[in-house]
C-alpha cells in the first residue's frame, strides 16, 4: 500500500513566521564510538541502560536464541489550516519499550508505554511466553540470517533545526503566509496547507552485542489550492514539494524553492480549469519524477520485498509477480531499467544507521539492465530463502510494533553521463502527454495492474508542450510498463521523492520512504478519461 | 501505580484538570487504554505475534486570545509527565489564533444521558491477552494440517483489542467507554498461488467466530475455482456481497462531511453552492445510517476528538451520539458537522459515529438466493485497494480481490480472473436493481479502521470493469 506527493530545484527563500531554534549533531553515517552509546535527545540513558540489561540479562536466564529491546520516543507534529485558518494541530509524543525473542524456535514480541526496568523484564517474559504458546499451533521453525555484533553506535539524519521544536505558532504562522499568497489570486477559491513534523528517537540493544541510537528528522508541508468551475465541479493543484529527511530549513527554503512552487501554483490550476478533457487511448508518455516515485514504490518497490514474493503477506498487503524462482531471470522492464534498495542515501526517508533488527543500513541492486537481481529482506527472510545475511530492511513504526520487512528507499537510476533533460525526452514524442506531480494510486494484490492520476498533464505535440488536459489516469501492467520505458533522464532531471505513509502489516504499519527517480519515456501507455469511467 | 507500571487513569484525568484550571479558559482531558494481542500465520505456519499494553494522554486547552477562544492540543503516552503535557498544550494556545470550531463545553447536564458511561468512568480499563485467542489457535493446528494434505496454503491474521477511554472535562463531565473489538481473516491460496479465496469476520470476544466454519466456507470457495474462465474488461451484472459492499459504504460514509460538501469539493456539493441535502441519490429507498446503540455493533456513544477537523472539534468532547440517519428513504438526509458549524449552517450537529448501516428495510434474500436468480453475471468476493480517483463524483478505483466467480444459469460455474473497477459508491446506490438482507460484514480494506458494519448484497447491472488485472 502507500501514499501522496513530489519535481525539484532549491534556493533558499526565508520563511516568514521564521525563527526556529535548536540546533542538532548532523552526522550522516554509522560511527563506532569507543563507548557505550548516548541516547539522544529525552531518551534517558540511565533508565535504558538498566532496561537493556534486565531485557538481555532474563533473555539469557530463559534460553533466548535471540534477543532485542528498542526504545523510542517519537515526537511528532501536525498543524493544518483551511482557507489560511488554522482548522486543527497536534502535538504528539510516543514513548514505549519492545521485546522480541527467538526461543525454541519461537518468535514472540511484547511491548508497553510502562517506561520501568521491571516492566522491561516483564517483557521478555511475556514474549517468551507467547512464542511457546503460539509455536504450539505448529508450523516451520523461525531462524534469523546471522548478524554480528557492531558494538557502540550512533547516528543522526543531517537537519538544521529540529522541526518538532520549532513553536506551533511559527509553524501556523507560515502556512497562513503561503495560504494567503494563493488565496489573494482571484483563481483560487480555497486552500488548505498543512505540515507533518517528526523526530524519531531509536535506542536497539541485542543479546550479540550491538547497541545503537539514532535519530530521524523529517518533514512534509502540503498546500493545495481549488477552484470552482463556473459550470459546476472544481479542479485542485498541489504542492509537488517531496517530504524529506531535513530539520525545519527544507520549509524555509533549504532543498526547496517554495516562493517558485506558490507562485506557479494559481496559473496552473487557472488553465487546469480552462483544460479540454483528454481523449482516451494510448499515448507516449514523459513522466516528471514528481509522479514516477510513486509508480516506483508500487510496481517495484514493493514487488520486490522477498516477504510478499514468498507469501507472507498474502492475507493482507499481498503476494508479488516478481517470484523468487525468477531471480536473476525474470525481464523487469527495458535495458535502461536500473533500481536500487538503499537505507543510505542523505535525506532519504527510509535512510538508517542500522535497522530494526541490528543489522547496519546499506544498498544494493534490485533490477539491473532491466533483469530482477535481488530483494528486500529481514533476517527471517534472509534465513528461510537461503540468501544468507540481511541487507537491513527490517524497521517497526513504533516501539510498541513489533519489526517487519519493510522498503528501503528504492530509487530508479538516471542515465549516465549527460543524460537527457526533461525537455529532450519531451522533444522525442510526437503525440502524447507530459505528467507532473502524484494523486490517486491504485495497484493490485500481486503488483500486476495499477491505475495512476496526476496533478497536471501537459499535452505533447511535435515535441513541444501544448497546454493542459485533465480527467486522465493512465493504467498499465507492471512489465509491460517498464518494457515500454525507451529512455531514462539524465541526473539533472532526478529528484527524491517518496511519501511518510507506506503501509504494510497486521496490525498495519506505516513507513516513511524515499524514491529518487529521473524523468522517463515511455512510450504507448493507455490513458483513460476519468470521466468517462464514471459513466459521465 | 497500578501493576502494569501506569498510574490509575483517573488520577491521570484529575491531575490534568488540577494544573490546568488556574490559568485556562477551559480544559479537555482524554485517556486512551489499550490492551492489544495478535497472531499472524502465512504459508501454513504462524509468523509474527505481539501483545501490548498501550496509553495515550491528550490535553486540550483552552484559552482567550485576541478576537476569539484558541485551542492547544498535546497528546503524550506512557506514564506522562503530566505538568509538562498540560504545559505543551497551553502554550499551543497562548500562541495560536482564534480557533474556528469555537462552543461551550459540553456540560454535565447535557450529558446527563450518559449514565452508564459516567459509572464507567470509576473502572479499571479492559484487557486482553492470548487466552482470548486460544480457540484460534487450537483450531490454527488442525487448519495447518488440513491445508497441507488439501494442497493449500494459509495465511492470516487474528487481532483482540480492547480500548478503554476516559474523558473528564473543566465543564464537569466524567465519562468513559470500553470498546471491545477483534477480527479473524484467513486466505486459502491453492493450485501453487493460481486461485485464492478470503473470509473475514469482526468481533469483540471471539465466542462468534469459528476458524473451522471459515475453512468450509474457503474450500468450497476453492472448489470453484477449479474451471477457470477467462474475461475481458467490460461492464458485467455484479453481484457485489456485503463484503464489497462495507467497503464501499465506509467510503461514502467517510465523504460525508457538511463543509467540504459546502466549499463545493465533495460528491455532496451542490453546483452553484450549498449541500445536496434532500436530494434523491437512488430511487430506491435506501437507509445508511449510523448509532452507537446499534444492536450487534454498540460503539462509543459520545464523541471524544483529540484534534479538530473540518467537521469534527475538540470542543465537542463528551457530546452525546444517537442514530444519525446519513440517508433516508434514498434521499441524502444528514452531513457530519460539529457545533459550530452546524450553528454556521442552520443545521443540527451530527458526529462521527464508528458504526454504519445500510438497508432497504423488508429487504430479504442472500448472496445465494441472488447467485441462484442469475442468468448470466459475475460474484465478487471482496474489494482491493481502493482510493478515490475524482472527488467530484467520488469515483473510486480498486480491484477485486480473493475470488471471482461467474454465474450463468442460477449457479457458479467458474472462476474469473480479476478485474480493476472504476466506480462511485453514489452511483452503484443508484443503479442498484436487487438488494438482499443486511448483515454484519467485515470489508477486507477498510474493516482493520471500521469494522462494525452492517450491509445488505447488491446486485449491480452494469459494473464498470475497467481493465483485467493478472493478480491470483
Amino acid at each position: 500500500m502507500a501514499p501522496q506527493a513530489a519535481a525539484g530545484t532549491a534556493g533558499p527563500s526565508p520563511a516568514p513566521g521564521g525563527a526556529a531554534t535548536a540546533v542538532a549533531p548532523a552526522p550522516s553515517n554509522v560511527q563506532d564510538v569507543p563507548h557505550a552509546a548516548t541516547p539522544p535527545g529525552p531518551l534517558d540513558a540511565g533508565l535504558l541502560a538498566a532496561a537493556r540489561d534486565a531485557v538481555l540479562g532474563e533473555a539469557g536466564r530463559l534460553g533466548c536464541a535471540h534477543a532485542e529491546l528498542r526504545a523510542e520516543r517519537i515526537r511528532s507534529q501536525q498543524a493544518r489550516l483551511r482557507d489560511g485558518r488554522l482548522e486543527g494541530a497536534a502535538d504528539d509524543t510516543e514513548v514505549g519499550l519492545g521485546v522480541r525473542v527467538v526461543v525454541d524456535g519461537a518468535m514472540g514480541f511484547a511491548a508497553t508505554v510502562a517506561m520501568t526496568t521491571d516492566e522491561a523484564a516483564a517483557l521478555v517474559r511475556k514474549a517468551v511466553d507467547a512464542a511457546r504458546v503460539i509455536a504450539r499451533a505448529g508450523g516451520v521453525p523461525v531462524e534469523l540470517a546471522d548478524e554480528p555484533g557492531h558494538g557502540a553506535l550512533t547516528w543522526a539524519s543531517p537537519y538544521r533545526i529540529d522541526p518538532v521544536d520549532v513553536p506551533l505558532s511559527d509553524k501556523v504562522g507560515l502556512l497562513a503566509d503561503w495560504s494567503g499568497r494563493l488565496l489573494s489570486d482571484d483563481g483560487v477559491d480555497h486552500v488548505t496547507a498543512e505540515v507533518l513534523a517528526v523526530t524519531e528517537d531509536t535506542f536497539y540493544a541485542d543479546l550479540s552485542g550491538t547497541e545503537a541510537t539514532q535519530r530521524r528528522v523529517r518533514v512534509h508541508p502540503v498546500v493545495e489550492a481549488l477552484a470552482l468551475d463556473p459550470d459546476g465541479g472544481f479542479e485542485t493543484m498541489r504542492t509537488v514539494a517531496p517530504p524529506v529527511g531535513r530539520g525545519w530549513e527544507y520549509l524555509e527554503g533549504d532543498g526547496w524553492d517554495w516562493d517558485a512552487e506558490l507562485v506557479e501554483l494559481p496559473g496552473l490550476l487557472a488553465a487546469k480549469v480552462r483544460a479540454p478533457s483528454v481523449d482516451a487511448g494510448d499515448y507516449d508518455l514523459v513522466i516528471d519524477p514528481t509522479n514516477l516515485w510513486l509508480t516506483v514504490h508500487e510496481s517495484i518497490g514493493h514487488a520486490t520485498e522477498l516477504d510478499r514474493a514468498l507469501g507472507y503477506e498474502a492475507a493482507y498487503a499481498g503476494t508479488s509477480f516478481a517470484t523468487f524462482d525468477q531471480l536473476g531471470s525474470l525481464q523487469y522492464g527495458s535495458g535502461v531499467l536500473h533500481v536500487t534498495g538503499d537505507r543510505t542515501t542523505a535525506h532519504g526517508l527510509a535512510t538508517v544507521g542500522i535497522d530494526d533488527e541490528g543489522v547496519p543500513g546499506q544498498s544494493f541492486d534490485l533490477v539491473r539492465d532491466g533483469v530482477l537481481v535481488g530483494y528486500q529482506l529481514d533476517r527471517s527472510i534472509a534465513a528461510s530463502s537461503g540468501l544468507g545475511a540481511s541487507n537491513g530492511c527490517a524497521f517497526a513504526d513504533s516501539p510498541l510494533h513489533v519489526p517487519i520487512q519493510r522498503m528501503a528507499n528504492v530509487s530508479l537510476q538516471p542515465a549516465d553521463g549527460d543524460g537527457p533533460t526533461t525537455d529532450e525526452l519531451i522533444g522525442g514524442v510526437d503525440h502524447g502527454l507530459y505528467i507532473v506531480g502524484d494523486k490517486s494510486w491504485s495497484i493490485d494484490m500481486q503488483r500486476y495492474n495499477f491505475q495512476f492520476t496526476g496533478q497536471r498533464f501537459f499535452r505533447i505535440e511535435h515535441g513541444r508542450l501544448a497546454g493542459q488536459v485533465r480527467d486522465v489516469a493512465y493504467q498499465a501492467t507492471t512489465t509491460d510498463f517498464w518494457g515500454a520505458m525507451e529512455a531514462v533522464g539524465g541526473r539533472s532531471t532526478y529528484l527524491l521523492g517518496g511519501a511518510f505513509n507506506c503501509g504494510k502489516g497486521q496490525p498495519g504499519q506505516v513507513a516513511p520512504v524515499s524514491h529518487g527517480c529521473p524523468a522517463v519515456l515511455v512510450r504507448g501507455i493507455r490513458i483513460l478519461n476519468t470521466r468517462q469511467e464514471s459513466g459521465r | 501505580m497500578s501493576a502494569d507500571g501506569l498510574a490509575p487513569a483517573q488520577s491521570v484525568v484529575d491531575e490534568a484538570l488540577a494544573a490546568a484550571l488556574p490559568g485556562s479558559d477551559g480544559c479537555v482531558v482524554l485517556v486512551e487504554e489499550t490492551s492489544e494481542v495478535e497472531v499472524r500465520f502465512a504459508n501454513n505456519t504462524t509468523t509474527t505475534n505481539g501483545s501490548r499494553r498501550d496509553r495515550r494522554v491528550t490535553v486540550v486547552s483552552m484559552r482567550e486570545v485576541d478576537g476569539g477562544r484558541a485551542v492547544g492540543v498535546a497528546r503524550r503516552g506512557g506514564d506522562v509527565d503530566v505538568a509538562e503535557l498540560v504545559g505543551a498544550a497551553e502554550l499551543d494556545a497562548a500562541g495560536s489564533p482564534p480557533a474556528d470550531d469555537v462552543s461551550p463545553l459540553v456540560q454535565a447536564s447535557e450529558a446527563a444521558s450518559l449514565s452508564d458511561a459516567a459509572a464507567r468512568f470509576e473502572s479499571s480499563p479492559d484487557h486482553t491477552d492470548l487466552s482470548v485467542l486460544s480457540e484460534v489457535l487450537a483450531g490454527l493446528s488442525g487448519a495447518f494440517s488440513r491445508a497441507r494434505s488439501g494442497d493449500y496454503v494459509i495465511a492470516g491474521f487474528a487481532e483482540s483489542r480492547r480500548t478503554t477511554t476516559y474523558l473528564g472535562t473543566s465543564a464537569g463531565v466524567r465519562l468513559a467507554h470500553a470498546h471491545p473489538e477483534g477480527a479473524l481473516q484467513l486466505v486459502a491460496r491453492g493450485s501453487g498461488g493460481a486461485t485464492s479465496t478470503w473470509a473475514g469476520a469482526g468481533t469483540p470476544d471471539f465466542t462468534d467466530v469459528s476458524i473451522g466454519e471459515m475453512e468450509d466456507r474457503l474450500r468450497s470457495r476453492l472448489a470453484w475455482s477449479a474451471a477457470r474462465l477467462e474475461r475481458p474488461a467490460g461492464r458485467y451484472e455484479v453481484i457485489l456481497p456485503p463484503e464489497a459492499v462495507a467497503d464501499l459504504m465506509v467510503n461514502l460514509a467517510f465523504e460525508a462531511g457538511g463543509r467540504d460538501a459546502e466549499d463545493g469539493k465533495s460528491v455532496f456539493s451542490r453546483p452553484g453552492g450549498g449541500t445536496r441535502v434532500g436530494d434523491v441519490l437512488s430511487a430506491t429507498p435506501f437507509d445508511l445510517r449510523s448509532d452507537p446503540r446499534e444492536p450487534g455493533l454498540e460503539c462509543d456513544p459520545f464523541l471524544t476528538a483529540t484534534s479538530s477537523s473540518a467537521d469534527t472539534s475538540v470542543f465537542d468532547n463528551g457530546l452525546p451520539l444517537g442514530r444519525t440517519d446519513w440517508i433516508a428513504g434514498g434521499r441524502l438526509n444528514r452531513l457530519r458537522y460539529h457545533r459550530a458549524g452546524a450553528a454556521r449552517s442552520g443545521v443540527d450537529p451530527a458526529g462521527f459515529i464508528s458504526n454504519v448501516v445500510l438497508e432497504v428495510p423488508g429487504a430479504t434474500g442472500s448472496v445465494e438466493d441472488m447467485v441462484a436468480r442469475t442468468e448470466r453475471g459475475l460474484l465478487l468476493t471482496c474489494l482491493w485497494y481502493i482510493r478515490e480517483v475524482d472527488p467530484e463524483t467520488l469515483l473510486l478505483t480498486g480491484l477485486t480481490r480473493d475470488g471471482v466467480y461467474v454465474v450463468e444459469d442460477g449457479r457458479v460455474v467458474g472462476a474469473a480472473n480479476n478485474f480493476r473497477f472504476n466506480e462511485s459508491p453514489v452511483d452503484l446506490l443508484a443503479r442498484a436493481t436487487e438488494v438482499g438482507a443486511s448483515v454484519r460484514a467485515f470489508g477486507r480494506e477498510f474493516g482493520e479502521y471500521l469494522n462494525r458494519t452492517r450491509v445488505p448484497p447488491l446486485r449491480i447491472p452494469d459494473f464498470n470493469m475497467s481493465s483485467v488485472s493478472q493478480a491470483s
